[in-house]
């Protein structure tokens, strides 16, 4: 090797040898930087970090606390709840992000059936904000054949679960939602308005009736649990864990057997049936027909069961006995005829000679009773048993509005009577500042005379009528009309010893002499026993006495309506039956009001159905509906 | 002799025993043990990593086992030997290459591995691991050196054809490897400084390019990179979980087997390229630092062979490959720690998996090869 060689060789070699020596200090430098990286992270960074891991690791679950029971007065369960089924899908576990999603749905879709609003449904679901790897629901109650087909077909239906949860489940159902509402899925409104850490865990929330009313009590309170999950939301242990408080069960006043028969009786006609307990002014009965199941409600309905019911003109939807708005008729003529005597405008022995008819003025128009030729002279306690409205035409006529408004506003006219059903009305009590707002007119003689037959601008529900009824019945003592007879064993006697507002309840009705109640429920008695009485053919053959008033409404349809067909119209025009009334007369056990839209009179629509109940109340003989039974004469006003 | 004596006291001990049995073995007692430490820390982690899988333990175990009778093997090769060969064997990757392009396997739209009947399946990528710096090595050897320009311009294109042939499949951290790895073997032929510094700027403005050129998968490893949360759960995922699992692993970790980031399965990958976030997440600072010195304890053992290396063609590729584990090391700290974009880089002698096992102990035992025929002090 020439000299020249080697020294370029060394050259060489010691030039290799600094880039060495670079590379090396290359490599300390970018150690020292990883280091530093590590140091930031673990060091430096150390509490975020491990902060982060532990939220990561541990979270926090709410548990849904178990709803509260619903029982009838002898602790029959009518509102309970059962598992169910929901199918879900966790997106986050489908490949292929949007169009993953779309042909999970197409395999499910041959597996289990989804119609296109389930799939309309979840699409908003997954749009509203969620927890990754919280599963989204596609339906819900899978049947078990569902459940099963899911459950084989689980190896190649990635990311679907079957998620099980405790809902609301109404045991005997149809007939009975008008007197206990619905729970239903909460919707975004309702969302805002929910406390929600307490319903972070709940799907449902009472929409209706005694489930809306009473939905901080029988919801209960959320429970959680903090625990340790992967990344895929899979729970591994339990870390810690307060345990939900289950809602307080209620018992209601409701007889369930009452209730049926009520709801049986009324079914293919159109009215409602409120029975009221005088002694404790529990709802013993609360029905409205036509009516429809609840527990399509509690899962979510179909669009198109939905649209049914909402466009039906016979409005199943419609609660009849808390809201329908009805003319009372003759029913309020045994108040009319205590105002009259009690304000001592007209005196005790006051009697008339009826024509068949009453005029304002000599020669104006002629005031009709509803009996041709009239009923000769009549007293008040004629005026009852027979229902002429010539002598309440006259008395109305002496009284003018203010006492006789008085009265039946102490009778619950024109106010809501019932504790705990939000969505109770007061109808309407036409006092004169009423009048002067509502119609921009004043009081006329005429307006009175209406009012003296429950006519005119006088309406009231159903609920309202059977308030009256106890009250006739009690000789004015008042209680709170209310749905609520105790929770969880508790016996409550008002809704504000729960901590809930009692509705302005008028005080106790002091006759300024007590043996005028006589007076009139004699009078009341006679209607259903005596040989003239309107209701005597409901009344014949009891072994119990029964104090009732029957009443025909002349109507013009119901207001809401305003979309039937021709062929509709003339029915809708017909005349509503009522009857209230109470048994036995002495010492009543229940007091009832019934109406019956667009059939006819109430001593042959309405009073038969009070009889049946009573009977089934009183002495246990189930009620029936037979259509024989229907028939008789219209014979009151 | 009694010169020789004085400045070399144990010579004689040396020259009366003969050869010791390490280089009757040509092997580098130092190395081996570093190797062996590393791979019975890596065994640990990844039996935590793997989620207790004795099984994944085992048949890495067996892998090592391979490995290490790779390594021995290619150590006994002398290299002066086989030089001639390195033309036809780069010859046949490249054709190996366009075959994985043509009838390649794979999975999640990269293609990587060739089948051939009678053949185990392999990844012709990993060959010019090796392959591409013992090519470079070969050309510029028999070149004068500092290389001249031509020869450089050659030597690139050595070293461009692979590295484009494997990003296509697409394989980026490899092609990343195997880039290094060439360019590191021009860089110790002596290429002058200026032209190293050009190269940077160069490459510093062909960064667009190369941005135009990336699939959309790449792309958004890298926009992911710059932004992992702009993706949370989708991309991002990984950083941000491996980087929970770093920090939240502290200076002393929460313990083997106690990481909850890896075994509640947040982190992803956690026994292959994720596997320092194990790592750290269990065995806390404490733990990354002491596999990271051992890693450079390897290096620096790298860089000392190639120092005393007297051959142009040991020298460069001792020199090339010390960098190319390096580049490993650094790739794959560097993404799981969140300072590099993720690319597939697994962690040298740790992450589970075969192939890149084997390529990695074949070229150590390059590496002790050119120990074993280093110059003997005599």
């Amino acid at each position: 090797m020439p000299w020249s060689n080697m020294d370029m060789q060394r050259q060489e070699i010691s030039q290799f040898r600094a880039r060495l020596w670079w590379s090396l200090l290359i490599i300390l430098l970018v150690f020292a930087g990883l280091i530093g990286r590590l140091v930031y992270l673990q060091v430096w960074q150390y509490q975020h970090y491990v902060t982060e891991a532990d939220d990561n690791r541990q979270q926090l679950q709410a548990i849904a606390p178990k709803r509260g029971l619903i029982y009838d007065t002898h602790g029959a369960l009518l509102a309970g709840n059962r598992a169910s089924h929901s199918l879900t899908i966790v997106p986050e576990q489908l490949t292929g992000g949007r169009s993953g999603i779309d042909r999970a749905l197409v395999q499910l879709g041959q597996v289990v059936s989804l119609d296109a609003g389930d799939i309309k449904r979840f699409k908003r679901r997954l749009n509203q904000p969620r927890r990754p790897y919280s599963p989204v629901a596609l339906r819900f109650q899978l049947n078990p054949v569902e459940i099963a087909q899911i459950t084989v077909n689980q190896h190649r239906l990635n990311g679907v679960r079957i998620v099980p949860e405790l809902v609301r489940y109404y045991p005997l159902d149809k007939g009975f939602v008008h007197a206990l509402g619905y729970v239903g899925r909460i919707n975004d409104r309702e969302l805002e308005k929910l406390d929600s850490t307490n319903y972070s865990a709940t799907h449902h929330v009472g929409k209706l009736g005694v489930e809306r009313f009473y939905e901080n009590e029988l919801h209960g309170t959320v429970g959680r649990q903090t625990v340790e999950t992967n990344a895929r939301g899979r729970v591994l242990q339990v870390l810690d864990r307060i345990e939900p408080i289950p809602g307080r069960d209620i018992t209601l006043f409701l007889d369930a057997q009452l209730q049926k028969s009520a709801a049986h009786l009324l079914e293919g006609k159109r009215g409602a049936i409120v029975a009221i307990d005088p002694n404790t002014g529990g709802v013993l009965a609360m029905a409205s027909a036509p009516s429809y199941g609840a527990n399509q409600f509690v899962t979510g309905i179909s669009n198109a069961n939905y649209k049914a019911l909402q466009t039906s003109t016979d409005q199943p939807l419609f609660n009849r006995a808390l809201r329908g708005r009805y003319p009372p008729a003759s029913t309020v003529k045994p108040v009319i005829a205590l105002a009259g005597i009690d304000t001592g405008i007209i005196s005790r022995k006051y009697s008339l000679w009826d024509p068949g008819f009453y005029q304002l003025t000599e020669g104006g128009r002629l005031y009709r009773d509803w009996k041709e030729g009239g009923h000769g002279r009549v007293n008040m306690h004629k005026s009852i048993v027979e229902s002429v409205d010539t002598f309440y035409y006259a008395i109305a006529d002496s009284m003018g509005n203010t006492p006789m408004t008085n009265y039946l506003a102490q009778f619950g006219f024109g106010q809501v009577t019932i504790a705990d059903q939000p969505e109770a009305t007061k109808a309407v009590l036409p006092t004169k500042q009423w009048k002067r707002a509502n119609r921009r007119a004043s009081w006329f003689r005429g307006d009175s005379l209406n009012l003296g037959i429950g006519q005119g601008f006088l309406s009231a529900t159903p609920t309202q009528l059977a308030t009256m009824t106890m009250l006739l019945a009690n000789k004015g003592q008042w209680h709170q009309v209310r749905m609520i007879k105790a929770i969880d064993g508790q016996t409550v006697s008002k809704v504000s010893e729960i901590g809930r507002n009692d509705p302005k309840q008028p005080d106790n009705i002091e006759l300024k002499r007590a043996s005028d109640w006589k007076k009139v429920h004699l009078a009341l008695i006679d209607v259903m026993h005596s040989q003239y009485g309107t209701g005597r053919r409901s009344g014949a053959n009891s072994s119990y006495q029964i104090a009732g008033k029957t009443g025909t409404a002349q109507v013009l349809g119901i207001k809401q309506d305003d979309t039937y067909d021709a062929e509709k119209l003339a029915e809708k025009f017909r005349d509503h039956g009522l009857f209230i009334g109470w048994a036995p007369a002495i010492d009543p056990v229940i007091a009832i009001a019934i109406i019956i839209e667009n059939l006819g009179g109430g001593s042959s629509t309405a009073a038969p159905l009070a009889r049946k109940l009573f009977d089934q109340h009183l002495l246990g003989v189930p009620a029936r509906n037979q259509a024989e039974d229907q028939t008789g004469a219209n014979d009151d006003g | 002799m009694a010169d020789f004596q004085r400045w070399a006291p144990d010579a004689r001990r040396h020259l009366k025993q003969g050869p010791g049995i390490w280089t009757k073995l040509k092997l580098d007692p130092l190395l081996l043990i570093l190797l062996v430490m590393i791979m019975a820390f890596g065994l640990l982690v990844l039996y935590s990593g793997s989620g207790s899988s004795e099984a994944a333990v085992q048949r890495q175990m067996v892998r090592y086992g391979l490995a290490l009778v790779a390594m021995v093997i290619v150590a006994q090769v002398n290299l002066r030997n086989i030089q001639r060969w390195i033309p036809l064997l780069y010859l046949v990757g490249l054709a190996f290459l366009g075959a994985v392009l043509l009838f390649g396997v794979g999975a999640k739209g990269a293609q990587r591995w060739l089948e051939i009947s009678g053949l185990p399946r392999f990844q012709p990528s990993e060959i010019m691991k090796l392959l591409v710096p013992l090519t470079v090595s070969w050309y510029l050897a028999s070149r004068p050196r500092p290389p001249h320009l031509l020869h450089v311009i050659v030597a690139l294109v050595l070293v461009a054809v692979p590295v484009l042939m494997i990003a296509k499949q697409p394989d980026l951290g490899t092609s990343v490897l195997v880039g290094a790895s060439g360019l590191f073997v021009i860089f110790f032929a002596g290429l002058l400084w200026r032209y190293v510094i050009a190269a940077m700027f160069l490459g510093a403005a062909g960064l667009p390019l190369i941005w135009m050129g990336m699939r959309d998968y790449q792309k958004q490893r890298v926009v992911t990179f710059l932004d992992p949360e702009s993706d949370p759960l989708g991309a991002g995922w990984n950083i941000i979980q491996s980087k929970i699992a770093i920090g939240s692993g502290g200076l002393n970790g929460k313990g083997w087997l106690q990481g909850t980031q890896s075994h509640l399965d947040f982190l992803p990958e956690t026994h292959t390229d994720f596997i320092v976030a194990v790592l750290a997440e269990e065995f806390g600072l404490i733990g990354v630092c002491l596999l990271l010195a051992l890693y450079f304890l390897v290096l620096l053992r790298g860089l000392i062979i190639a120092s005393y290396a007297t051959h142009a063609f040991d020298r460069m590729l001792a020199a090339s490959l010390t960098l190319t584990f390096f580049v490993y090391v650094v790739v794959n700290v560097g993404m799981v720690s969140g300072v590099l974009p993720v690319v597939g880089v697994p962690l040298p002698l740790v992450s589970y998996g075969g192939t890149a096992a084997i390529t990695l102990m074949v070229s150590l035992g390059l590496l002790m090869s050119i120990h074993a025929r280093r110059p003997q002090r005599t």
